[in-house]
């Protein structure tokens, strides 16, 4: 990926009707990059993107777009014609899809000759040239947001912001548009913020994931990183980091940490003093399950005989809550959940590595 | 019965011969209440958009204050305008009182917050992201207002006729400020009054039908135009 910025924000505090909504130190979204942006509401997901489209003014701080300071007032316009925003809401105008997806061109003047030509690419693009002199307001969710879509990406932007744009869709549309998304990006290199609550769709797009939560950035980094190595304890529960418990370091042994927690012992990598209280977390899917005898053929560190207390359905897979002296959440998928004839009550074995375990201080 | 019948021939009759004082009439009536329409839609468009899209201390007042504004009886407005223009008042100096002008005034005064009223309603009714939807589009600050007032012309046409049917129609105010006078500041409405007054029933239906009908004739050209190019 070229590591070149795009747009940068440093020391940048935005305020809305008087309250301070965002605070950010320091931004950067990189050339041909895609950036999912993810936090609970209200964390300054869309206060964020909407200043760097251009639409909401900054307190403070600095704003660049290719190391240029965005301009203001009546001066930002120019700006906003290199960048693109798409919202939940489709918000297409009561016209024709041919004539939504032409706005952005009409806009800026651009011939029509060339506007038919860019806007017939563009649907074909996006599949829904046959939709052409549809009325927008005869759409389906989807029709309507790939006809959004279409819009934002028919002016060819520097950058596409992304708000939220699949969230109002039902799961088969979303992922067919995600699809189409995905690969759009691709080849044509756009760079693009993408706000979501689907941490799959965050997954499958980013080249790096950045969690927000009251108006501050707490974590950025490759997507694998971020879910597996929460820099906090409310990143690794956002995430959904269910299993996060709370130890006292026993001993330490170049560089594995002996923890006890409600009276039960576990290995884990990492650094620390004895005597420290130290937070924990590990991923439901990297816990084992097995039946049978605990300490047989596992290279795990982390045995624990328990039982099942609940077995919760999640589509493809299941989550079960076991007691092993402590509670502990176990991703299967449906399929092992029948092999090993798992229901609740039965007795089970859990184990997970000193590797899955990721450790932070609780201070 | 039959004063209704006589009335549809004398209405024909007038129409047919093309009679000069009727035909000086109804476009007088045309010119007032056209020029109010037209000045009422500039202001209220206008303040109407800008109210609509500002946030301001005092906002939900002032709103108040034009939905009353919507419900103005013209005979009021007629007595504040006569108060303004009379020889004494503090536009007397203009000396308009009794003319067209102060019926345009007068009209402008009833219409204007009828048409700013429907365009505030009508551009907050928009989906609050549009407006930002169109910037991110790239449109300067003035493309985006005229995006805005596309995407809201059927109420915003709504706003043209309501005016224009509440000033075509109004008597209270056009007598007060017009004083009525034949060949001068007679319009279609002060005629039906006078005529109906006299007991010359079959004029004032006369006059009446082609009130309706003009009534009906624009509001059918405008009706045309706001459901134009809504494509299907």
């Amino acid at each position: 990926m070229n590591r070149t910025p795009v747009l940068e924000a440093r020391d940048l505090r935005v305020r809305r009707g008087g309250t301070e909504v965002l605070a950010i130190d320091s931004f950067i979204l990189h050339e041909n990059e895609t950036l999912a942006l993810i936090g609970p509401n209200g964390a300054g997901k869309s206060s964020l993107m909407l200043t760097l489209a251009g639409l909401l003014e900054p307190a403070s701080g600095h704003l660049l777009f290719r190391s240029e300071q965005f301009p203001t007032g009546s001066g930002a316009t120019g700006y906003r014609r290199r960048i693109a925003m798409v919202f939940q809401e489709p918000l297409l105008f009561d016209t024709t899809v041919f004539g939504n997806v032409a706005a952005g061109l009409k806009i800026r003047g651009v011939p029509p000759g060339e506007i038919r030509e860019r806007v017939d690419a563009t649907l074909q693009r996006f599949r829904i040239a046959h939709l052409a002199g549809r009325s927008a307001r005869k759409l389906s969710g989807g029709e309507a947001q790939r006809t959004s879509l279409a819009r934002a990406f028919a002016t060819r932007p520097e950058v596409i912001i992304l708000d939220e744009p699949f969230a109002a869709l039902d799961p088969p549309t979303r992922q067919l548009l995600t699809d189409d998304l995905e690969q759009v990006l691709r080849e044509w290199g756009t760079a693009a913020i993408l706000s979501t609550h689907d941490q799959g769709e965050a997954l499958r797009l980013a080249d790096r994931m950045m969690v927000m939560n009251n108006g501050a950035i707490i974590q950025s980094g490759p997507p694998s990183e971020v879910m597996n190595r929460p820099a906090t304890e409310f990143v690794a529960s956002f995430v959904g980091m269910e299993n996060i418990f709370t130890g006292t370091t026993t001993t330490t042994i170049g560089g594995l940490l002996y923890l006890e927690v409600a009276g039960t012992h576990l290995e884990v990598m990492g650094d620390g003093v004895t005597g420290e209280d130290v937070v924990f977390c590990i991923r439901p899917e990297h816990v084992v399950l097995s039946v049978g005898t605990p300490e047989s053929h596992t290279s795990a560190r982390n045995v624990f005989p328990g039982k099942v207390i609940r077995i919760v359905p999640q589509g493809l897979y299941q989550k079960l809550y076991l007691e092993c002296g402590f509670t502990l959440v176990a991703a299967v998928t449906n399929q092992s959940l029948q092999e090993l004839r798992l229901a609740p009550g039965s007795p089970v074995v859990a184990s997970f590595k000193a590797t899955a375990v990721h450790l932070f201080r609780s201070g | 019965m039959e004063v209704l019948f006589q009335g549809i021939r004398e209405a024909l009759r007038l129409l047919l011969t093309l009679d000069r004082e009727v035909l000086s009439i109804t476009l007088l009536s045309l010119k007032v209440s056209g020029l109010a329409t037209l000045i009422s839609v500039g202001m209220g468009m206008g303040g109407g958009t800008a109210v609509a899209l500002t946030e301001f201390p005092g906002k939900r007042l002032l709103v108040s204050v034009v939905n009353t504004g919507m419900g103005l009886p013209p005979v009021v407005v007629g007595l504040l305008v006569t108060v303004m223009l009379w020889r004494n008042g503090p536009l007397g100096a203009l000396e308009i009182l009794y003319t067209p002008t102060a019926m345009v005034i007068a009209q402008t005064v009833i219409a204007a917050p009828i048409v700013m009223g429907i365009t505030i309603a009508a551009i907050q009714n928009l989906p609050p992201n549009l407006k930002l939807q169109i910037l991110s589009l790239g449109a300067s600050r003035p493309q985006m207002l005229l995006l805005l007032v596309r995407e809201a012309r059927l109420p915003l046409l709504a706003a043209v006729m309501a005016g224009f049917g509440g000033v075509i129609s109004e008597v209270g105010a056009s007598i007060m400020v017009g004083g009525n006078i034949k060949g001068y500041t007679r319009v279609l409405t002060t005629a039906t009054v006078m005529e109906s007054g006299k007991g010359n029933f079959d004029t004032a239906i006369a006059l009446g039908i082609i009130l309706l009908t003009l009534c009906f004739g624009i509001n059918y050209l405008l009706t045309v135009v706001q459901q134009r190019e809504r494509p299907r």
